[in-house]
């Protein structure tokens, strides 16, 4: 059994590929989680502010990137894009674009949120112990916002590193993509390949998606809201 | 009524919360029709001793015996026991996704299979009693906590119980509200249903019972009528506890005078 | 835009549609049976099963569908299960809904208090009673907008159902693609899926707003 599964990834380069395929999803995770926090503060601000036709836009954004798949998305920008707007984007870059899309619209609500549960009496009290405006927002505010908003994002992250296998329908080699060509390659002699691949990949995924959701739990439960 | 047929014994009761006895021995026994109040000082037990003749807490030694049946035996069947022994908790617990009436048909349909046209002749009788026949579709957050509470006692009623346990039924309440509770059981009492009743209302306690049992520290310490109770406390314990409930005159020395008209 | 391409593929994407809705049926359905029963396994702290659906939920929650559902259709056979792609899809969809089901609902069970258990037993429910007519009533209803975020996402995670073979939206649509028509093979795909998920999400947003009237919180 053992020897059937070490020859797999013992084959030509099959071990170094995957970790290739995985460095592709974690590409793509890292840069999507960061350019959605990024994106996402703004958006957030703009749906607690007092801007109405703003934030009725931003709601329709946000309700249509709830209601439609990843991967449909994907599959509009690789193959309507450069058709209709003739922009060549490249697999990775579609990619990033569509998870930040998502991940932004879901941040956002994530600010909006934390932004709008704080008690206005947050800030009245704040100043009236003498602190600015500046000092309120340093001291006062943005701490409780940011505990708020961590398990939130954290758990938001992890969604997204969840759902980057869609990739492999835009052909991007990622760790499912490189372990679907393996068990092609392998499985001629080794019947049970596919078994270690997806095996192995599916303990990848845990291995990373594991840690972080205890780390969200645990800051939920120091910082109950 | 002194005299009636004994329904309820309870022999050397004891209770432990992890390390601590919160119940040392407890000897008590009630009798058809009486109304048994418990008083005494916070952490006496007396809620302990009301849930352990409601099976919601295991007992750790004594007998507990109901109508000849030992409740301290581990394969007693609690939910036989429970139809005859009915509760009402400090804070109503009325079952929030329920109207009030549903509340009150839940026990006779489901657990005693009675009809619905009978149950429901039941909770009429009994909702018109309370005065809130009018108010059974409604649910219990559209209630005051005086009505919550009356719904309560009702849900407990409906099943026919043989003994009732009220567990400080009026803490909760506005003062307002508080009467309106009392008065009902007061009404049940008088109709000779065997109760045991943990309050805080002295003058009702006073009121409302044949025996007073006073409660400290795991045990009983008095064991009397309600005018020799409140009038000639046997012990000095009951004495001080009776004390809290008196307030002394204030007098205030002329200085802290000053300090008031200065802050109107 | 080519309305009669639209016209006539159309009857093609409401056949996937039809596909996608039944696999999505089932597979939510028994997600939420398995949810379910896992929340009250973990409601009542059963000794060693309470475990094991700890784990389950775990793994469940921290790996993506697709990789399930490779393991399920490429993997298992291999080791003598074999089944067909619509079973391994709802199979799949069981699998990882059921986890994140599991969690809704416990959500909901250890919102009601130990008191209202209490009351439910003191009028003579016993434990399945208790279930049926008090705790599970009451959690629904704090569970809903975990369970209806939860059912929304697993419509959308259908979408991946093309890898074992089904032909549902998705697998219509790359087929369309290779002959050109993007634009018009992309709007049908997504009016397709707004037509399926959009109703769904609306009806759990009227729910949500009724029962919040009818509400508890006493």
């Amino acid at each position: 059994m053992l020897d059937s599964a070490l020859s797999v990834f013992k084959m030509g380069r099959n071990l170094a590929r995957l970790m290739e395929g995985l460095g592709v999803t974690l590409e793509i995770s890292c840069l999507a989680v960061a350019l959605s926090i990024v994106l996402g503060i703004p958006i957030g601000l703009l749906m607690a502010g007092q801007r109405p036709i703003v934030k009725r836009i931003l709601r329709l954004y946000l309700e249509f990137i709830r209601v439609m798949p990843i991967l449909v998305l994907l599959f509009l920008f690789y193959y309507s894009l450069s058709k209709i707007w003739n922009i060549n984007l490249s697999a990775m870059a579609v990619s990033i674009l569509v998870f930040t899309l998502w991940g932004a619209a879901e941040m956002g609500d994530l600010v909006r949120a934390a932004v709008t549960s704080l008690p206005r009496h947050q800030w009245d009290s704040g100043r009236a112990l003498g602190l600015t405006e500046t000092q309120v927002s340093f001291y006062v505010i943005i701490p409780q916002a940011v505990r708020r908003l961590l398990p939130g994002v954290i758990n938001l992250a992890t969604r997204m590193i969840k759902t980057t296998p869609f990739v492999f329908f835009i052909n991007l080699p990622d760790l499912v993509k490189v372990g679907q060509q393996i068990v092609e390659v392998a499985g001629f002699r080794n019947p049970l390949a596919s078994v270690w691949v997806y095996g192995f990949i599916f303990i990848i995924y845990f291995a990373i998606c594991y840690p972080i959701s205890l780390l969200s739990r645990y800051l939920e439960r120091r910082w109950p809201s | 009524m002194l005299s009636g047929q004994v329904v309820l014994k309870i022999k050397d009761l004891v209770k432990n919360y992890d390390q601590r006895a919160v119940l040392k021995g407890l000897t008590l026994t009630v009798s058809q029709g009486e109304v048994l109040v418990v008083i005494g000082p916070s952490g006496c037990g007396k809620s302990t001793l009301l849930r352990c003749l409601n099976g919601l807490e295991p007992v750790n030694g004594g007998q507990i015996i109901f109508e000849g049946q030992y409740l301290t035996d581990p394969q007693t069947n609690w939910s036989r026991i429970r139809q005859r022994v009915g509760m009402v908790f400090q804070n109503y617990e009325l079952f929030p996704h329920l109207t009030a009436l549903e509340n009150i048909l839940l026990g006779p349909i489901k657990v005693q299979n009675k009809s619905r046209e009978e149950a429901l002749a039941k909770a009429e009788y009994w909702l018109n009693r309370v005065d809130l026949w009018d108010r059974r579709h409604s649910f219990p957050r559209q209630l005051s906590g005086g009505q919550k509470q009356r719904v309560a006692i009702v849900r407990a009623l409906a099943m026919d119980p043989e003994i009732m346990l009220f567990d400080e039924v009026t803490a909760s309440l506005d003062p307002e509200m508080v009467r309106e509770v009392l008065d009902v059981i007061t009404n049940l009492a008088q109709e000779g249903l065997t109760m045991l009743i943990v309050t805080h209302e002295m003058a009702f306690a006073r009121a409302v019972a044949d025996r007073i049992i006073f409660l400290d520290d795991g045990g009983i310490v008095e064991d009397s009528t309600p005018d020799v109770f409140f009038q000639n406390p046997a012990t000095e314990r009951a004495r001080r506890f009776l004390n809290i409930f008196h307030y002394d005159d204030i007098h205030k020395p002329n200085g802290s005078l000053n300090l008031a008209k200065n802050n109107l | 835009m080519d309305l009669d391409f639209i016209l006539a593929k159309g009857p093609i994407f409401l056949a996937a549609a039809q596909l996608t809705v039944t696999v999505a049926f089932f597979g939510i359905l028994l997600s939420a049976v398995v949810g379910l029963l896992c929340a009250v396994v973990k409601f009542y702290r059963w000794p060693v099963a309470h475990r094991l659906v700890s784990a389950y939920i775990e793994l469940a929650r921290n790996t993506p569908l697709m990789v399930q559902l490779f393991f399920l259709y490429f993997g298992l056979p291999r080791l003598g299960f074999i089944w067909e792609g619509q079973t391994c899809a709802i199979l799949g969809l069981t699998f990882l809904g059921g986890g994140y089901m599991a969690e809704a609902f416990r959500g909901g069970l250890s919102a009601v208090g130990k008191d209202q258990v209490e009351a439910g037993l003191s009028i003579g429910l016993n434990r399945f009673q208790l279930l049926r007519y008090v705790i599970v009533p009451q959690a629904l209803a704090v569970s809903l907008p975990a369970i209806s975020a939860t059912t929304i996402f697993l419509m959308k995670e259908t979408s991946v159902f093309s890898i074992v073979a089904l032909p549902d939206l998705m697998y219509v649509a790359k087929d369309l693609l290779k002959e050109g028509h993007s634009s018009e093979t992309n709007t049908l795909l997504v009016a397709s899926y707004l037509a399926v998920i959009l109703p769904i999400s609306l009806i759990f947003a009227w729910l949500e707003r009724r029962l919040r009237f009818a509400g508890f919180g006493s």
